[in-house]
Order: C-alpha cells, then sequence, then structure tokens
C-alpha cells in the first residue's frame, strides 16, 4: 500500500492559529484542505512538509454556502467541489463556475476536494506526477529533486501544467482573491495569482491562505466553461476553455460583444488568457466569422506539452475546436435568455 | 514526535470506538490496519479509483485520503455496518440477486456509493445512477449490473414488489 | 465424457439464474482477499526495483538496509538462484535479478521489516552499481538489432520465438482467387488492471522438517506450487498454495511471480509471517498483459467471398521476459480458421524481447489481435466484392463438426444464429451504409477455445480433478483445484453437483484453490473452467448416484434404474411419492460402505493435429460470438463515442444465466476500454519508462464511456461441455474492437487499422481524407524477419494426416 510519510498534523479553529503553527513549523509545514491534491502528491514524496496544517476547521474559510449574490457573491475556499456546483444562486447567476466544479474528477473527490484546493492545485506533468521510485528512474526533474525539464531539456524552466478547472473560469470573471497572512489581508485579480512556471505558480506566499473568492456582480455579462478530457470522469483537463462576454447594453436587437475574455486551462503553467481572442470579438455579434477569428487567435498561443493525456498536436488542434464550441454556446445562450 | 499514537473517539457504523494511531494514517489504513475491518478495499491509494469509498457523515469519500485524524467525532459507514440485524441492506440484496458483484473487491465502495444515493434520491434515473458512481471503477462487470441492481434496490426501497428484469437475467431471446 | 448422459427430465438448477455462492460474502465485505490476512507477529516485504531497462548488475550492497532498524531480512538474486518461468521453454525469470535487469521495475532485492514504511524505507538504502545496456523499446528495434541480447536463449537475436506454419499450398488457393487484398494492422498492449493489486501472504512453519503456506491472489495455484518447489527446492508435500479470492484476474495473476516466491523465501529465512501488497505502479510492472502485435494479412477471395487462401503474419512485442510468450504468438495464428473456411492458410509468427514489463496472457490470450485484424480486412474485402458484411459471413460459415485447414476439431458452431441475432436486433440492414454523416454502424465475429486442450507442462494427468464428500446430514462437499476470481467457478462446481444429486444448491459447499486440501484443477484461464472442472464435478457427483442408488433401491425395494435423484429426494420416478430424503439414502450408503466419497476427473480429447506447434489451438469446445457497434464520431475532433453494443454469444449451454450475462457484459466493457483508450504506453526516449502506471493515466472506462448492451445468449449444447456448456468469460471480448472500427469507417469513411482507436488516430486519417489522401492509420510496414523454414502440413482435404511433412523446419531444436 503507498503510504503517507510521517508529519505532525495541526487543526486550527481560526485563521489566526493556523498562522502561528506555521509561523512555528517553518518552511517545512504545509497548509491542506481538502486533501486530494497533497496527499497523493506526498505519497509519492513530491512534497513531504513534515507538519500538516489542516484548514477545514477554520470557520473564517467557509463562507459563501448560503450563495448570496448581492453585489457578487463571495465564495469560503474551503467550501467543497461538490457544494459549490450545488449552490442554487450559483448555478444560476455563475453556471460557469458551477459547471466547472462540478467537472473536476468524480463525486467522490468534489465531496472531499475544495474551491481553494481547486484554484491552487499543483502544476502537473506526466514526469512529475509519479512515485519517488519512478522519478528515480529517470533521474528526476527540476520540479522535484532533479535539475531537468524532461519535457524541454533544453528548457530553464518547469513546464508543469496547470490543470484546475476552477482557475480559468475565475480568470475570465475577473473574480478576486482575497489572502490573508501573518502580515495581513490583500485582494488579488485573479489573473495575478498565476504565474506561468510550472514551479512557481502562484503568487501567494507560502504562509497565505487563499480565503475567498469574490465573484463579479451579476449583469450583462455571460461565461461558459469547456472541458476536454479522456474520459467523463477522473480525468484532469488536457484543455479547458473559460470563456467571457460582456454585452453592450443599447438601441437595436442585435447586441454587440462590448468585451471577452478567452482563457485556456491545460495547456500552459497558468490559466492562459488570449487577448487576441478577446480583441477579435469586440464589438461583433458573435458571428461566425469572429468567432473564427477569436479560435484562430487562440489557436497560436496554446502550446501544449508532451507531459499530459493526448497527443500534443491534437491538443493544440482542439483549442479551436473547443473554442468555437464555447463562444457558439455563450451565442446561443444570449440568443434563448433574452 | 510524528509517529506517536494519537488517540480519536469517532462513530463507526453508529457504535462508539477509541482508536489510537500514527498520525499519518489515513483512515482506510486505521479501518483495515487498526480495527480489523477489511472490507473497504483500496486499488491505487491515490484517489485514483474508488475502490475505498466510505460514508463519512453519510457523504461518500475516498478513505484513502481522508487522514484518521480528521475523523475525530464524526461518523465513519463502512460495508460492514450495511446489513442489520442479519439481514442484507436492499442494495446487498439486489447485488446479489443480479450478479453486480463479480470479484467483489469494488462492490464495497460501489455498493456505499450507491446507499448514499439513494439517500437523496429514491428514484434516481439511469443516467443519475451512472453520474453519481462515475468515481468508481470496476473491471469486472461493464456497471450494467450494477446500475440494475441500484435500480431494484431503489424500487424496493420505496416499497415495491420489484424482481429482477428477465432480459437482465438471461438476455434478450 | 459423462455430460449428463442419464439426464431426460428437464433441468432444475442448470440455466437458472442463481445467487453465486460467494455473493453474500462479497456484498457484506467477508470475502478475504490476500491483503485482508493478518496474521500474527507479521512482517511486511517490498521490493527494491531496477530503474534500468537494461543493464548488468554489478554489485550490490545492502548493508545499509539490513542496519535499519525494524529490517529483519533482505534477499537479493544469488538468495534465489534457481530460474523459473510458467512455460517449461521459457524458464527465464529470477525471482530477484541475478546479473541483469531487463525493464525498469525488474525486481532486485527484497525486504522485510516490522512495518510496510520501514521496509519502503530499507530499499532507499540498498545500492546497486549497473553498468547499462544498451535497451530495446519496441518490437521491430528487437527485431532489427541482434545485440546485445536481452536473454541468450532466444531462436535469433532478440526474437524469442519463430514460427512458420503452412497447412496447403497458400499461393495456389490466391491463384485461384478473384480478389486478393494485403492489409496491415496493430494492436497496442494494454493490461489487465485488476482493481485488487497483487497480494502475497507467507508462512513458514519451522518443525519439524519445515511447512511453507502461502495464500497468494492467483489464478493458478498448483503453477506456483510448482515453482515454489524448484526455486526454493523443497518438496511440494511440504507447500501448501492457498488461493485467496482474486480481485479480478482477467490473466494477470496467472503466472507465479516474484513477489510470491521472494514473501515465501523471506518467511523461511525469518522465521516469521510475511505480507507482500503490490502498489498500483507495481502490478503495471507485473503486467502479462496483452502482446502490442503488429499484423500483415493477405487473403484471396472468390466473388460470392468464399476464402481460398489466407497468408497471416505477426510480430509480438513481448517485453522482457517469456511468460506466455511462446503460447500467445501461436495463438495470434490458431484461430483464424475456426469462423470462416480457410481451405490454405499460412502462419508466421514471431515474438521480440524487449526491455519492457512482460507480455503475456489477457482475456482472449493473443487472439483479440489478430481476430481484430481479420475482421475488419474482411470488412474491407465486402466492400470491395460489394457485398453485406453480414451477409458474406452468413454465406462462409465453419460447418459444424468440422476439422480446419489447421486440424482444429470444430463441435458445435452457433455462429451463424448469433450473426442473425444481432444483425436483427441492430437493424443491421436499415442502418448499414445508410446513417447520416458521423454515425456509423459496424459488426464483427469471433470465436475463443473453451480451454486449452494441453496443459502446460507435458503430463498425462487429468486437466481438472473434483473430490466428493457426501455428509450423512445430506450436505455435500466439493473439493476441487479451481480458483474463484469472480467469473462464478465455485458457483458452476455447486450447481452442477446440484443438478446431478437432484439438491439444493444451497445445500453444497465448496473448497477450492487449495493444494492441501483440493485435487489439481490447472487454474483459471484459457476460459478452460466451467468446461473441464464441470466434467470433473459430473463425474464425481453420477459416481455418488451410482453409490448411493443400491442402497436406496434396496431400502425402496424399486430396481435401481427406477430412481431419480431430485428436489432433494431419492425416489421412484413411476411413484414419485414413494422416496427417500437425500440424506437418508446417505445414511443407507454409508452406514453399508463407510464414508461416501467420490472422485472425478477431466482430460480433453487428444487434438487431431500431430506437427509441431500443433498444440496451441485445440479445444474441447469453441465459443462464437457476434457484434454490431453503434458509434458517433465527432468530425471536428477525431472523438468516438459508443452508445450502444449488440452481443450474441453461443455459450453452448447456460450453467448460471446471471453468470453468464455478467460475463459477456464484462467483456464488452473489457473490448471497449481496448478499442477507444486503454494502451501500454512508454517512453521510449526517457528509460524506457512506463508513460503512465496509474489507474488515473491508464484509462480504464467508467461508468460515463460504457455503452448500453443488448446481450443474446444462443444455446447450442456441444458434445463435450458439461451439459453442453461452452466458454463465455473471453470470447465475447474479441469482437468489440474490429466491430467498433467497422463502424467508425461507416460513421465517416477512415480506416482506423490500430488499437486503441483513439480521437488522434481518427482527426489524423479525416485529415488525409480532406487532403485526398488514403483515409487511413495504420501501420505501414512490416520489417524482415529471418523466418525459418515453414512446417508445411498437409490439410484434412489434401489427405493429410495431421503431421508435417518433408524436411524437419531448420530452427526444429529440442527446445519444444
Amino acid at each position: 500500500m503507498l503510504r503517507l510519510p510521517s508529519f505532525a498534523y495541526r487543526q486550527p479553529r481560526t485563521l489566526a492559529e493556523a498562522f502561528a503553527m506555521k509561523a512555528d513549523a517553518g518552511p517545512d509545514a504545509s497548509y491542506v484542505a481538502g486533501g486530494t491534491d497533497l496527499y497523493p502528491n506526498m505519497k509519492r514524496r513530491q512534497q513531504e512538509p513534515r507538519t500538516v496544517i489542516s484548514l477545514m476547521g477554520i470557520q473564517e474559510l467557509e463562507g459563501g454556502k448560503d450563495g448570496r449574490v448581492e453585489g457578487g457573491a463571495v465564495l469560503g475556499s474551503c467550501v467543497t467541489l461538490s457544494a459549490l456546483s450545488n449552490i442554487p444562486t450559483i448555478q444560476h447567476s455563475y453556471s460557469a463556475v458551477a459547471t466547472a466544479a462540478a467537472l473536476v474528477s468524480t463525486p467522490l473527490l468534489r465531496n472531499m476536494g475544495t474551491l481553494g484546493g481547486n484554484l491552487c492545485l499543483d502544476t502537473r506533468c506526466n514526469y512529475y506526477d509519479q512515485t519517488y521510485e519512478w522519478r528515480k528512474a529517470i533521474d528526476f526533474c527540476m520540479k522535484k529533486d532533479g535539475h531537468i525539464c524532461w519535457v524541454a531539456p533544453s528548457s530553464p524552466r518547469c513546464w508543469a501544467v496547470t490543470s484546475s478547472d476552477l482557475a480559468p473560469v475565475m480568470v475570465a470573471l475577473g473574480a478576486e482573491y482575497l489572502l490573508a497572512g501573518p502580515a495581513g489581508e490583500r485582494v488579488v485579480p485573479a489573473a495575478r495569482f498565476y504565474k506561468n512556471d510550472g514551479i512557481n505558480y502562484l503568487t501567494k506566499q507560502p504562509d497565505e491562505v487563499l480565503v475567498d473568492v469574490r465573484l463579479p456582480a451579476t449583469g450583462d455579462w455571460d461565461a461558459v466553461y469547456h472541458k476536454l478530457r479522456r474520459r467523463g470522469s477522473f480525468d484532469f483537463p488536457v484543455l479547458g476553455v473559460a470563456a467571457w462576454v460582456k454585452w453592450e447594453r443599447g438601441a437595436g436587437s442585435r447586441e454587440r460583444v462590448a468585451e471577452a475574455r478567452v482563457v485556456l486551462g491545460g495547456v500552459a503553467s497558468w490559466p492562459q488568457e488570449v487577448p487576441e481572442a478577446g480583441a477579435a470579438l469586440r464589438g461583433t455579434v458573435l458571428s461566425a466569422d469572429a468567432i473564427a477569428a477569436a479560435a484562430e487567435a487562440a489557436y497560436r498561443p496554446a502550446k501544449p506539452m508532451d507531459n499530459t493525456d493526448f497527443d500534443l498536436s491534437w491538443r493544440k488542434q482542439m483549442t479551436r475546436v473547443y473554442v468555437t464550441r464555447a463562444l457558439e454556446e455563450l451565442g446561443r445562450r444570449r440568443s434563448t435568455t433574452r | 514526535m510524528p509517529d506517536t499514537k494519537t488517540k480519536i473517539d469517532f462513530e463507526l457504523n453508529t457504535e462508539p470506538v477509541e482508536v489510537a494511531f500514527a498520525p499519518h494514517k489515513t483512515l482506510l489504513e486505521v479501518l483495515r490496519e487498526d480495527l480489523g475491518l477489511t472490507g473497504t478495499k483500496h486499488g491505487c491509494e491515490l484517489g485514483e479509483c474508488g475502490t475505498c469509498t466510505v460514508l463519512l457523515d453519510g457523504t461518500p469519500v475516498l478513505s484513502c485520503l481522508v487522514l484518521g485524524l480528521a475523523c475525530a467525532g464524526h461518523h465513519v459507514k463502512t460495508v460492514e455496518g450495511m446489513a442489520e440485524h442479519g439481514t442484507l441492506h436492499p442494495l446487498q440484496e439486489a447485488f446479489a440477486e443480479l450478479g453486480a458483484a463479480q470479484c467483489g473487491y469494488c462492490t464495497p465502495a460501489f455498493l456505499l456509493a450507491a446507499e448514499a444515493l439513494l439517500a437523496t434520491s429514491a428514484s434516481p434515473s439511469r443516467e443519475a445512477i451512472k453520474q453519481a458512481l462515475a468515481g468508481n471503477l470496476c473491471r469486472c462487470t461493464g456497471y450494467i449490473k450494477i446500475y440494475e441492481a441500484v435500480e431494484l434496490a431503489a424500487a424496493r426501497m420505496r416499497g415495491e414488489d420489484a424482481a429482477p428484469r428477465k432480459e437482465s437475467l438471461y438476455g434478450v431471446g | 465424457m459423462a455430460s449428463g448422459k442419464k439426464r431426460t427430465a428437464a433441468f432444475r438448477v442448470i440455466g437458472k439464474a442463481l445467487r453465486k455462492v460467494d455473493a453474500t460474502a462479497k456484498v457484506t465485505g467477508v470475502t478475504r482477499f490476500a491483503d485482508d490476512l493478518f496474521l500474527p507477529r507479521m512482517l511486511y516485504a517490498k521490493l527494491l526495483r531496477s530503474p534500468h531497462p537494461h543493464a548488468r548488475i554489478v554489485s550490490i550492497d545492502v548493508a545499509k538496509a539490513r542496519a535499519l532498524p525494524g529490517v529483519k531480512a533482505v534477499l537479493t538474486g544469488k538468495d534465489l538462484p534457481i530460474p523459473f518461468g510458467i512455460l517449461p521453454v521459457s524458464q527465464d525469470e529470477h525471482a530477484l535479478a541475478l546479473d541483469t535487469v531487463r525493464f525498469v521495475g525488474d525486481p532486485v532485492a527484497g525486504v522485510a521489516a516490522t512495518s510496510e514504511e520501514i521496509a519502503t524505507q530499507a530499499l532507499d538504502l540498498i545500492h546497486v552499481t549497473y553498468e547499462p545496456l544498451r535497451a530495446f523499446p519496441d518490437a521491430v528495434d528487437a527485431v532489427e538489432h541482434p545485440d546485445p541480447v536481452i536473454h541468450d536463449y532466444a531462436d535469433a537475436g532478440n526474437i524469442h520465438k519463430l514460427i512458420d506454419l503452412e497447412f496447403g499450398d497458400v499461393d495456389a488457393g490466391f491463384r485461384e482467387a478473384d480478389l486478393v487484398r494485403e492489409d496491415l494492422f496493430f494492436f497496442e498492449g494494454n493490461t489487465h488492471l485488476p482493481m485488487e493489486q497483487h497480494a502475497a501472504v507467507a508462512d513458514w512453519s519451522p518443525d519439524p522438517s519445515g511447512k511453507l503456506t502461502l495464500w497468494s491472489s492467483t489464478q493458478t495455484p498448483h503453477y506456483v506450487h510448482r515453482a515454489l518447489a524448484k526455486v526454493l527446492e523443497l518438496p511440494p508435500a511440504r507447500i501448501r498454495v492457498v488461493a485467496t479470492p482474486n480481485g479480478g484476474g482477467f490473466g494477470g495473476k496467472s503466472d507465479p511471480f516474484s513477489h510470491e516466491i521472494v514473501a515465501a523465501k523471506l518467511a523461511m529465512v525469518t522465521g516469521r509471517p510475511i505480507k507482500i501488497t503490490l502498489t498500483r505502479e507495481e502490478v503495471f510492472y507485473c503486467h502479462r498483459g496483452r502482446h502490442p502485435t503488429l499484423m500483415w494479412v493477405k487473403t484471396g477471395v472468390k466473388n460470392d467471398g468464399a476464402i481460398t487462401g489466407m497468408h497471416f503474419k505477426s510480430l509480438l512485442d513481448g517485453g522482457g521476459y517469456g511468460s506466455y510468450g511462446v503460447a500467445s504468438t501461436y495463438y495470434t495464428g490458431a484461430l483464424q480458421t475456426v469462423t470462416y473456411p480457410v481451405p490454405r492458410y499460412k502462419f508466421q509468427g514471431a515474438r521480440a524481447f524487449t526491455n519492457k514489463p512482460p507480455c503475456g496472457p489477457k482475456r482472449g490470450h493473443g487472439t483479440p489481435q489478430p481476430r481484430f485484424a481479420l475482421e475488419v480486412h474482411l470488412d474491407k474485402l465486402a466492400e470491395q466484392l460489394g457485398l453485406d458484411p453480414a451477409e458474406l459471413r452468413l454465406k462462409h460459415l465453419v460447418p459444424p463438426h468440422s476439422l480446419t485447414a489447421n486440424w482444429l476439431r470444430v463441435g458445435t458452431m452457433g455462429l451463424g444464429r448469433c450473426i442473425e441475432k444481432v444483425v436483427g436486433g441492430s437493424e443491421w440492414k436499415r442502418r448499414h451504409k445508410q446513417l447520416p454523416y458521423g454515425q456509423g454502424i459496424g459488426l464483427a465475429c469471433s470465436s475463443y477455445i473453451t480451454g486449452a486442450g494441453l496443459p502446460i507442462y507435458w503430463n498425462a494427468m487429468p486437466h481438472s480433478g473434483v473430490q466428493l464428500k457426501c455428509d450423512r446430514g445430506g450436505g455435500v462437499t466439493v473439493f476441487c483445484g479451481s480458483t474463484e476470481i469472480g467469473q462464478g467457478s465455485d458457483s458452476i462446481l455447486a450447481m452442477i453437483v446440484a443438478e446431478v444429486l437432484g439438491l439444493d444448491p444451497g445445500h453444497i459447499a465448496v473448497v477450492t484453490g487449495d493444494t492441501d486440501l483440493t485435487p489439481v484443477d490447472l487454474g483459471s484461464y484459457s476460459s478452460r473452467v466451467t468446461l473441464m472442472t464441470g466434467n470433473a464435478a459430473i463425474q464425481a457427483a453420477e459416481r455418488a448416484r451410482d453409490l448411493i442408488a443400491p442402497h436406496a433401491a434396496r431400502k425402496l425395494e424399486v430396481p435401481e434404474e427406477r430412481l431419480t435423484f431430485a428436489d432433494g429426494r431419492v425416489f421412484d420416478v413411476e411413484r414419485p411419492e414413494h422416496g427417500l430424503g437425500f440424506a437418508e439414502a446417505v445414511v443407507l450408503a454409508e452406514a453399508a460402505l463407510g464414508t461416501v466419497g467420490t472422485v472425478g476427473s477431466y482430460t480433453p480429447p487428444r487434438s487431431p493435429g500431430r506437427y509441431r506447434g500443433a498444440g496451441v489451438g485445440p479445444s474441447p469446445a469453441y465459443s462464437y460470438s457476434a457484434c454490431v457497434a453503434l458509434v458517433d464520431v465527432d468530425p471536428a475532433t477525431g472523438i468516438v463515442r459508443v452508445p450502444k453494443i449488440w452481443i450474441a454469444h453461443d455459450v453452448g449451454r447456460v450453467i448460471n444465466a446471471a453468470s453468464v450475462m455478467g460475463q459477456i457484459e464484462g467483456s464488452v466493457y473489457m473490448g471497449l476500454g481496448e478499442a477507444l483508450m486503454e494502451e501500454m504506453a512508454y517512453r521510449g526516449n526517457r528509460n524506457v519508462v512506463h508513460k503512465i502506471p496509474s489507474l488515473l493515466e491508464y484509462k480504464s472506462p467508467t461508468t460515463l464511456e460504457m455503452c448500453d448492451v443488448v446481450t443474446y445468449v444462443v444455446e447450442d449444447p456441444d458434445p463435450n461441455g458439461p451439459f453442453g456448456a461452452k466458454e463465455c468469460g473471453q470470447g465475447p471480448l474479441l469482437p468489440v474492437p474490429p466491430a467498433v472500427a467497422n463502424a467508425v469507417y461507416d460513421a465517416v469513411g477512415v480506416r482506423i487499422d490500430e488499437v486503441p482507436i483513439t480521437p488522434e488516430k481518427v482527426f489524423k486519417a479525416l485529415r488525409r481524407k480532406e487532403k485526398g489522401e488514403d483515409p487511413r492509420f495504420g501501420p505501414t510496414r512490416f520489417p524482415e524477419i529471418p523466418w525459418p523454414e515453414p512446417t508445411r502440413v498437409p490439410t484434412p482435404s489434401e489427405g493429410g494426416d495431421g503431421t508435417a511433412v518433408g524436411p524437419k523446419p531448420a530452427t526444429a531444436s529440442a527446445k519444444r
């Protein structure tokens, strides 16, 4: 049986207690929420904290379950993915969030995994997500215990991929994250929470905790999320497409796109926004031509590497198809909801 | 000392238990190794197969990724807690009747995941059953007998006098 | 054989859908799998595995590991120097590598410690110095590079086995044909992936001369027994192997394994019970799954589709060891002839050693690959001839009770009825070639053996034995060496004995898979168990009846011939009310004779083939399947979904209806996984590591990928089967991949001549079609192979007698 290494387990009741425990335990301590990312990594010795501090008993992290949305919803980071996908107001007003949450892994894992855990999900790579013994057979990689990135051996950086379903949605929506640490609180836009580096993929400091996620007020915008993977459950996205549009208010039956964002998951170390795709949609009525132009724009910078399921050239090709389908869905939703 | 055993209390199959174990042990390990309940199985210990499913406060979870210590004060239900007073749970009965358990290794997990489904949905559609069981892998059955068993048990739990369909047991013509 | 010879009345047990004898234990979690065993003072073992695909071991230093507190013993290759292997011709494995490692994951050292954690820590303290050797990532590379050799006993360089068999003049067959077609196919390797990871517990009792007990999740306790005796140099009488219920097998637990032998040796060395449970990753290294197989087929047909000759070549990627590979290689050429008449047939097969986990028998052993090739090839031939693929097959079926060109004796043959069922049920005629673009329907057929005609090691003894003990309380206990792997073999024994003795199956106790307690059955492989243990059980039960009947007859004052055993009674058929309870009858017999016990056994009929290589293919009976698959292909992505499959299977006779349904549906499931997504992938340029040794990345279909299945059970009782039964646990897998491939062609007009049919392949083929290129994805070349001089065997229609003619083939050394 694959087992966890030994460690000390702490269960703080408040954030202040958590920070104190973290300060006490030092750099070898790790926060854990649902455990569905950290514990497998620990069993494979990808992460080896000596102290594990559970965030699951902390009230401050459990907000949002009531689904209140005035002026935008606030979702506590420790809400489970199952709970999140079942909050009626989230399903109704932030359907892309509910959809993405419901597409994570399996029902069992979603009963344990949390919103915060998915947003902070370790980047993945099939040279890295392997046991200690396996990684030893290739002399390890730079993300853990080694010096080279096997995906691109001449590269100075690690190419592990963001595999979160919710992160691209949050970036597309323009959500904000509240972080708290011993030095105080700060709010960062979702897009600035991530870095395109497989190792240092978050701007969060190690002692900071993601407290909650603030979704923008509902209004004249809409968003969808499409996920590509081999199977209908278990699998991480090899491509996630979050598409967001803001419709231009005004006269005339043909409403136009005032603003749009297309964000790709699974093709880089961070949720990759493709500004050119958004630009291609601005001012259009989301016509087939505009969608094709946006899809083409999204296709170009997508840079899947040979470190997930599926052939990388096919994954790149699929960017076009999935961006097209996501935008087409937005178009259909507009015509049916208005 | 990280390896020093810690003692916790929790409710296991409706009975209080007290057990001491090293802090890094998972619920799966505690159940099998410290409490002797080997009905909970394991296929990967990484949350990738669903074989170790148990109910934690009624919710199906992966016991290989739940820390034993996190269960203090909670209620855990395993396959050993399904039959009552020597009578099989309707799901167990239906699984046995339809041959939904072949090798039987993933069976405890499927039973518990299905029990959680039926607790919230008395008449789940076939699609709802597939979705609810999409986190449990079975290599023997092709899942079909499992769906049919869940449907049969659900009907009986609704008080219907249900029997397996003839095509389920004998095929078509 | 005694297949229910005295039976005239309707069956009371056979054919019903009965609850399996182990069903309650399985649904309550009571069934004890190997890892569920905990013995007092038990230690935990772990294996150190090679990080190199191919290397010489220069030195091993275990001092630091031995010194770790809690470590009780460390073993290396020199502690277990005797080689073993499942086939007598390939005794090429060592429990721990002696001097060479042959794949990443090859075991090198074993540690026993007081906890699994300490044993794992100790592995990292063992220092092994390796001298890397050139590694061979695939079969073509191994064929083309004979040096350095992976094993020194191969037929040629790194080609483990070379086969060349010729039945009749194939070229003459091609000359007679109206159309000759050649195709290349590739079937990627895949693995069994039982949900239970292999586990074993060993216990050594030192007094007085020592007795070893091994509980293991094995499908073949008898072969494990033999391997332990050989490697540990113990008399078999001092070894007991108990097969624990297998949490899925599918062929993956059919070899004697390193971990079993190491656990046993560690128990002997430490004097304490040892448990070893493999991790999921290690299960991928045990493997013994489907051989990646490259195939070339050339067939001549008349305008009506009648085959005039066939030439089939296969190249198997064997991995680092022999395992069942020689048999697998023969199987890729054996069963082409049992579905449609092939009057002249040539088969050339080669198996290469490569530096990957060894391949072996997976559900369908060596036959799903050629069946995929053959059925897609036939679909192409039908199209070229302008014939409906279903009609072509129906028009040319091997006649029942006939001999094939390669000397296989076919018994009952229900393929025609199977085709009619699935064609009717799926509305084939209305749908084929008529569905909208993106939707398609495909048909394929297959056949599989019901047990192999020969045992794995040559011997003249029965393949299956049963002992029966009748209790004076009316219960009966069946003892048989067979192994319950989820297929329902324990229940078959209870049902068959209950039928013959007229008892309630609930009154039959079954003891199986224990070399101390049960007579030998060769194991749960090659779909042999129902037929062989069933026939043995019928014989034992009929003997019990014959033993008991005279005493009941005397008491009832009725001639013995008028007695029947039914409903728990022994009574006069002419006056059913005049009778005794079964228990009373046993009491009479026991009073007169002493303990009432009988034995039964089964040996398959001798095959008419007498040539070298004729040992693989013969079976007491062949099952038949036909399958229609409906697919949806997304032309923009190449993603294939299979919403529905119709499958008909000729099972001869149903013993337990619920089990038959479960086996057929389960076979369709596994076939669907192989067709669409399952593959053993390696990184040839990165030390030949397994790319995805996990349940997350090795893609096993979930509830959301599994299709609806409409199952037709066809019964055409075979005289060799118990009550006419044939197999159903493997055959129905075979037609699924080719049916899906043919349906994809029907949907979007591209040929995917390679399994699995992944979106990338469909997408590439669609691209080629758009560009006006060959709308196909598949292999393009079959490498040059130094085939030996063929073994020429005249066919039955040429007046042959089953033996080869002419000069002995060049490589016919004493190897087999």
